[in-house]
């Protein structure tokens, strides 16, 4: 089988594991809750994979960029009638455009100086949230219900025999993006956008010499990485129904480096599973739950002593298959 | 006369140091140009404000009848220069097609539209890459065309100064910059390395050269003309024989007072 054939059954085959286990868990609300959380965790962590993985641009307000989307959605689906696809759109787009604030910082600083730039941001969008009134303060917002056409999604499935939690419509909807965010991701990498953003994260002065626009690459990458965090915000926000500063801090940030860090950087394979441990594992341990930070300092800790290049390293890049 | 590259006064500082001095350099279409001169005595400067590495401090220089002084480096490279770099600058972790690819950045298509959705006519442009790079390969050494998808941590450093010289030549340029294509190579693996790039060039219909080299008998052997630098000034221009027994470079080179 070629490698491509190969990669499509993986591919095939995590689409039906994840479709088989929530139907398994279909009365379960907490576990499909957790499953349509790390589905919506992989898509913000595939827009990290763009930025920190590709283009060397690194992000550390990951989740202000998640917040973004959600508060958006969240504005849009109470004060206007636009149908809740577009919403989720709009949330990317709105992450993607708040991520142009940042962007001549990150194109002219490096390395620790751009960490803190972002992460600078990441506390001022907190203070912006937490004063202002109309955006609910630090109380936050209540969402609707998501609804696309005929389909409710706060409904509970019931069709003939067959019945579900709500969350159910959720995962199936988090299952979509995440696989379609994937494929995206595998594609900008497969092809001369990866090599070039490649080319830039590993030496600008060389990928210049060669025509290279670092600028415009960069910005590519960075506005890519922040739609994706941005939808899944949006999702996020509906699913839970309710959004607050609290949501969006830099520990959540973290969270979603740590994610990236663990499964590979630079390659979305490892994503998944990441994701997966680093959401699921707390929650089944509940002793944990007050160290959680704890926790997460001490994989990235451990990971960069014993695996550094995560648990899925990344592998060469082919392309035209090889 | 119709010379390819004409610089005129181009003078680069780094704070007190004056690393290029008023220097005026013609490069004559088709020609192999040796530029030598001791450690530090500018000529890597030349080629980084050549290409837009840094700007120039005054002077100006002219590919044609195009002034390129202080042009970025990507809009020097798409009017026609590529070099080397002296210390080896390829992409380590990535396959030796993709770092050929990043030097045939000029005849990509970059568009996320073509890159995502056309995947079919992206994958012919993937194959007309690998037929050029396997093409450019062969001229240089058949057995690296057979590794094109290998890390280039992964091959020694001979190849990888083969590869770095490829990936300047895979952009058909009509001026190629060599900083010390040889730098680190034992005499013998230099030689071979010359003889296949005049054998590539041969082929590649004259391609217009400067090349920085320490080995005289390197450029003894290779080149039609020579200019020599010491303290960023040009001191002699020539003939290698004739460069060679000018007492001002026998007196920079063997510092003789
Ligand atoms: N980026 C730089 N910053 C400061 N000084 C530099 C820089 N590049 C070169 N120089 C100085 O310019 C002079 C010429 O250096 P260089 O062009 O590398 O010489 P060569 O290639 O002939 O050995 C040296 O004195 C060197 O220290
Ligand atoms: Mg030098």
């Amino acid at each position: 089988m070629t490698r491509e054939g190969r990669e499509r059954l993986a591919q095939a085959l995590a689409i039906v594991f994840v479709a088989g286990l929530s139907l398994a868990l279909r009365e379960d609300d907490f576990a499909l809750f957790l499953v349509a959380r790390v589905l919506i965790v992989v898509i913000a962590c595939l827009g990290l994979n763009v930025q920190f993985g590709y283009a060397g641009v690194v992000n550390f307000a990951g989740a202000t960029f998640f917040g973004v989307g959600g508060y958006m959605a969240a504005v849009l689906s109470r004060g206007t009638g636009v149908p809740h696809l577009f919403i989720l759109v709009a949330g990317g787009i709105a992450a993607a455009l708040a991520g142009c604030v940042l962007i001549l910082p990150v194109l002219r600083t490096r390395g620790h100086y751009a960490a803190l730039v972002t992460i600078a941001f990441a506390l001022l969008f907190r203070t912006f949230l937490e004063v202002n009134d109309s955006l609910g303060g630090p109380q936050g917002l209540k969402l609707p219900e998501l609804r696309i056409g005929p389909w409710r999604f706060n409904e509970p499935i019931a069709l003939g025999r067959f019945e579900a939690s709500f969350l159910l419509n959720y995962v199936i909807l988090a299952l979509f993006l995440a696989a379609l965010a994937f494929a995206l991701v595998v594609r900008v990498d497969r092809s001369w956008i990866g090599v070039q953003l490649d080319a830039v994260r590993l030496d600008e002065t060389s990928a210049a010499a060669f025509g290279i626009p670092i600028a415009r690459a960069k910005i590519t990458a960075f506005t890519l990485g922040n739609f994706l965090a941005g939808v899944a915000g949006a999702l996020s926000a509906h699913m839970v129904g309710f959004i607050a500063p609290n949501n969006y801090s830099f520990g959540e940030s973290l969270i979603l480096v740590s994610i990236l860090l663990l499964g590979g950087i630079g390659n979305p394979w490892g994503l998944p599973l990441a994701a997966a441990i680093v959401i699921v594992l707390p929650e089944q341990l509940q002793v944990i739950q007050e160290y959680r930070y704890l926790l997460y300092a001490g994989l990235v800790i451990l990971i960069l002593l014993f695996r550094p290049n995560g648990l899925v390293p990344r592998p060469l890049r082919r392309l035209g298959g090889a | 006369m119709g010379a390819l590259l004409r610089c005129n006064g181009l003078t680069r500082k780094f704070g007190g140091v004056v690393a290029l001095d008023g220097l005026d350099l013609q490069v004559e279409e088709g020609e192999i140009l040796g530029l030598i001169g001791p450690n530090g005595s500018g000529k890597t400067t030349f080629f980084n404000v050549l290409t837009g590495v840094f700007p120039a401090t005054s002077g100006e220089a002219r590919f044609g009848e195009m002034p390129i002084t202080n042009f970025s480096p990507q809009a020097v490279y798409q009017a026609g220069i590529a070099r080397t770099f002296q210390r080896s600058r390829l992409c380590l972790p990535l396959s030796l097609f993709d770092n050929l690819m990043v030097g045939n950045h000029k005849n990509l298509d970059h568009g996320l539209w073509f890159n995502v959705v056309r995947r079919r006519a992206l994958k012919r442009q993937i194959e007309e890459g690998r037929k050029a790079a396997r093409e450019l390969l062969e001229l240089f050494d058949p057995p690296l065309a057979g590794r094109l998808f290998e890390p280039a941590s992964r091959v020694p450093m001979i190849d990888r100064r083969r590869i770095e010289i490829c990936r300047a030549l895979i952009g058909k340029p009509r001026l190629l910059l060599l900083d010390e294509p040889s730098a680190g190579m034992t005499r013998d693996e230099t030689r071979r390395l010359m003889d296949d790039l005049l054998e590539a060039r041969r082929r590649l219909g004259r391609l217009t050269i400067v090349l920085i080299e320490h080995e005289m008998s390197v450029i003894e052997r290779v080149t039609d003309r020579c200019v020599v630098l010491n303290y960023g000034k040009k001191i002699a221009e020539g003939a290698y024989r004739q460069v060679a027994e000018d007492p001002l470079v026998r007196q920079a080179y063997l510092g003789l007072s």
